[in-house]
């Protein structure tokens, strides 16, 4: 029962922390809050659901819908932050939600307000030994967020753009005095944050079997708390923090039956952790 | 005698601007981002609602003290996140709104989904109020507000908050404490939010929690925004444009959250300022206006 909850936990967590690594590595460079990163994770679900209608293949689905959520971020960036970055930092802030509205609007008018069953399946089948079970869904998430997580810190600390990009995240003035071209940074930064966000989103689309206009409502601000959670712009510390939250919501809603949204926990562990260190898990001052 | 439809729209309109205003005075002059600013309007709007109709608390009583509750709400959940990075508080209060509609959603006491009903308007002279009179009631609040918002503006705590607005730094250097004016902005705009939740439950008659969601917080953000951020008159008009074009455009309805998200967003990327902010298009045609007339006098 316990194993049984902890892998439910971490599965689900780890979705999380795909969600929320994006966030927190434009954070990190940028200093912006970016609320809409929970539109660009529903547009994943969105583009990986219609390539799924008509391909039929889980990976490629799954390929396609973080390709066209790293390109939505990557023009985000360059058209709507980027020519923002010289005013008060309320200014891209105020951008973020208003486009993180339109675009569920958008969702809404072009593929309806009612939800979309993303019925994939790789023909690996359900695992089970004795009373504890792992769906394919979950082995999928297991698997191919780990994939990603592996693969980015591989790209962070053995490449020398990620030699750049966790240079640019200290101090991005004295890192282009070093010759390094920081607009390609950032603009990796946003292509790989959002390919993460959109794999994240075609997860949770299978998952649940469900895509629908506002599935990005709830993990905009709770992908918010986790970030703040792991202290702001902190890669291993959002990792963490994820796994705390998704841990947390699991056994709280395995222990404790009060009639309160699971949803609020993250929000509630935030405050908590926020109390005794202001900076977050793993945050420094 | 005005109609029953305008005299709605006008009151409606007016709650939004003293919303827009109160989230004015932590955004637009302490410069500090709110993103649950319908959260301090609920808590005004269920306290009155609560206490006019389960203590029998009469309505002039129940009012001051919806302002009163939202404050001490504002002051418990405001020392926390601004004491710490200045981000904290737009994502603590994001997570507030959500949880407070939560809170009267689930837990009974608050009516849960039914909302609470049976509130009525204020009684005075023996009888009860009508809309007209509710109407410059409210009126007569929102300009002593105004008159208050200017008189801080001149004062040490206006000057304070311009300060921690432009340059925390260097406001830090100054010797300004930046917590305690941070922490008085929250407060003051949280309890005038609460204040006008508690005129809206009053003349709604019933309550529910939907009207308090993020969204809600939403197109309070988007009147300061449009009308322009930290002005006097431009929370203002932006409530009046953002308030009327729903009722006047009514084919629009379905894409009007649609219609603001995109407001929000041109609007921050092309003029930052709002419609009067300094550099915006249309002061600036106000004040080449003006040196117009000036240079053929």
């Amino acid at each position: 029962m316990l194993i049984q909850q902890l892998a439910n936990g971490i599965a689900i967590g780890s979705v999380y922390a795909l969600i929320s690594l994006g966030l927190t590595m434009v954070y990190g460079i940028l200093r912006i809050l970016h609320v809409a990163h929970a539109g660009i994770y529903a547009l994943g679900a969105y583009v990986g659901w219609f390539s799924f209608r008509l391909i039929g293949d889980f990976w490629l689905s799954l390929l396609i819908g973080m390709a066209g959520s790293a390109l939505a971020g990557y023009f985000v960036q360059r058209y709507l932050y980027s020519p923002l970055l010289h005013l008060p930092r309320i200014a891209p802030l105020i951008v973020s939600i208003g486009l993180f509205i339109a675009m569920e609007e958008t969702f809404r008018i072009i593929a309806g307000p009612h939800t979309l069953t993303y019925n994939a399946r790789v023909g690996l089948g359900d695992l089970s030994i004795g009373n504890f079970q792992l769906t394919e869904t979950q082995i999928l998430i297991l698997f191919i967020t780990g994939l990603i997580l592996v693969i980015l810190w591989a790209i962070l600390t053995r490449t020398r753009t990620g030699l750049a990009m966790r240079a640019c995240a200290m101090d991005a003035e004295t890192t282009s005095s070093f010759g390094v071209n920081v607009n390609a940074i950032i603009a990796i930064n946003f292509l790989l944050g959002s390919a993460m966000a959109g794999a994240a989103g075609v997860l949770i689309g299978v998952y649940d079997n469900q895509v629908w206009p506002t599935m990005g409502s709830i993990p905009a601000y709770k992908s918010l708390a986790i970030v703040v959670l792991g202290g702001l712009g902190n890669i291993p510390g959002t990792v963490l923090a994820s796994l705390v939250v998704g841990l947390a919501e699991t056994f709280f809603i395995g222990v404790v039956a009060i009639p309160f949204p699971r949803d609020a926990v993250a929000f509630i562990a935030m405050i908590l952790v926020l109390m005794f260190r202001p900076y977050g898990l793993l945050g420094k001052a | 005698m005005m109609s029953g439809y305008l005299i709605t729209i006008l009151i409606t309109v007016l709650v939004y601007a003293i919303l827009a205003h109160s989230l004015n005075i932590i955004t637009g002059h302490a410069g500090q981002i709110s993103l649950g600013h319908a959260a301090f309007f609920g808590i005004g709007a269920y306290t009155s609602a609560l206490f006019y109709t389960q203590a029998g608390v009469s309505f002039w009583v129940a009012v001051p003290l919806a302002a009163l509750v939202a404050g001490l709400v504002g002051i418990f959940l405001g020392i926390p996140c601004l004491r710490v990075r200045d981000d904290f508080l737009a994502i603590t209060t994001m997570g507030i709104g959500f949880v407070v509609e939560a809170i009267f959603l689930y837990i009974p006491f608050f009516g849960g989904a039914m909302g609470i009903g049976g509130i009525n308007l204020p009684h005075w002279f023996g009888r009860e109020m009508t809309k007209s009179e509710y109407f410059f009631l409210i009126l007569i609040v929102f300009l002593l507000l105004l008159l208050l918002d200017r008189r801080l503006g001149r004062s040490w705590i206006g000057l304070a908050w311009s300060s921690i607005r432009e340059d925390e730094q260097a406001a830090e250097a100054m010797g300004v404490d930046l917590v305690r004016f941070k922490v008085l902005a929250f407060v003051l705009g949280s309890s005038i939010a609460g204040l006008a939740g508690g005129f809206y439950a009053h003349f709604l008659t019933f309550i529910m929690p939907q009207n308090f969601g993020f969204g809600q917080s939403i197109v309070i953000l988007c009147m300061v925004v449009f009308g322009g951020i930290g002005t006097r008159w431009g929370p203002f008009l932006g409530a009046i444009i953002l308030g009327v074009l729903p009722e006047i455009s009514r084919p629009i309805m379905e894409y009007r959250t649609l219609v603001y998200g995109v407001l929000l967003l041109a609007m921050m990327r092309f003029q930052p300022g709002g419609l009067l902010g300094e550099e915006s298009i249309l002061p600036k045609m106000l004040r080449r206006f003006q040196s117009h007339s000036s240079e053929k006098g």
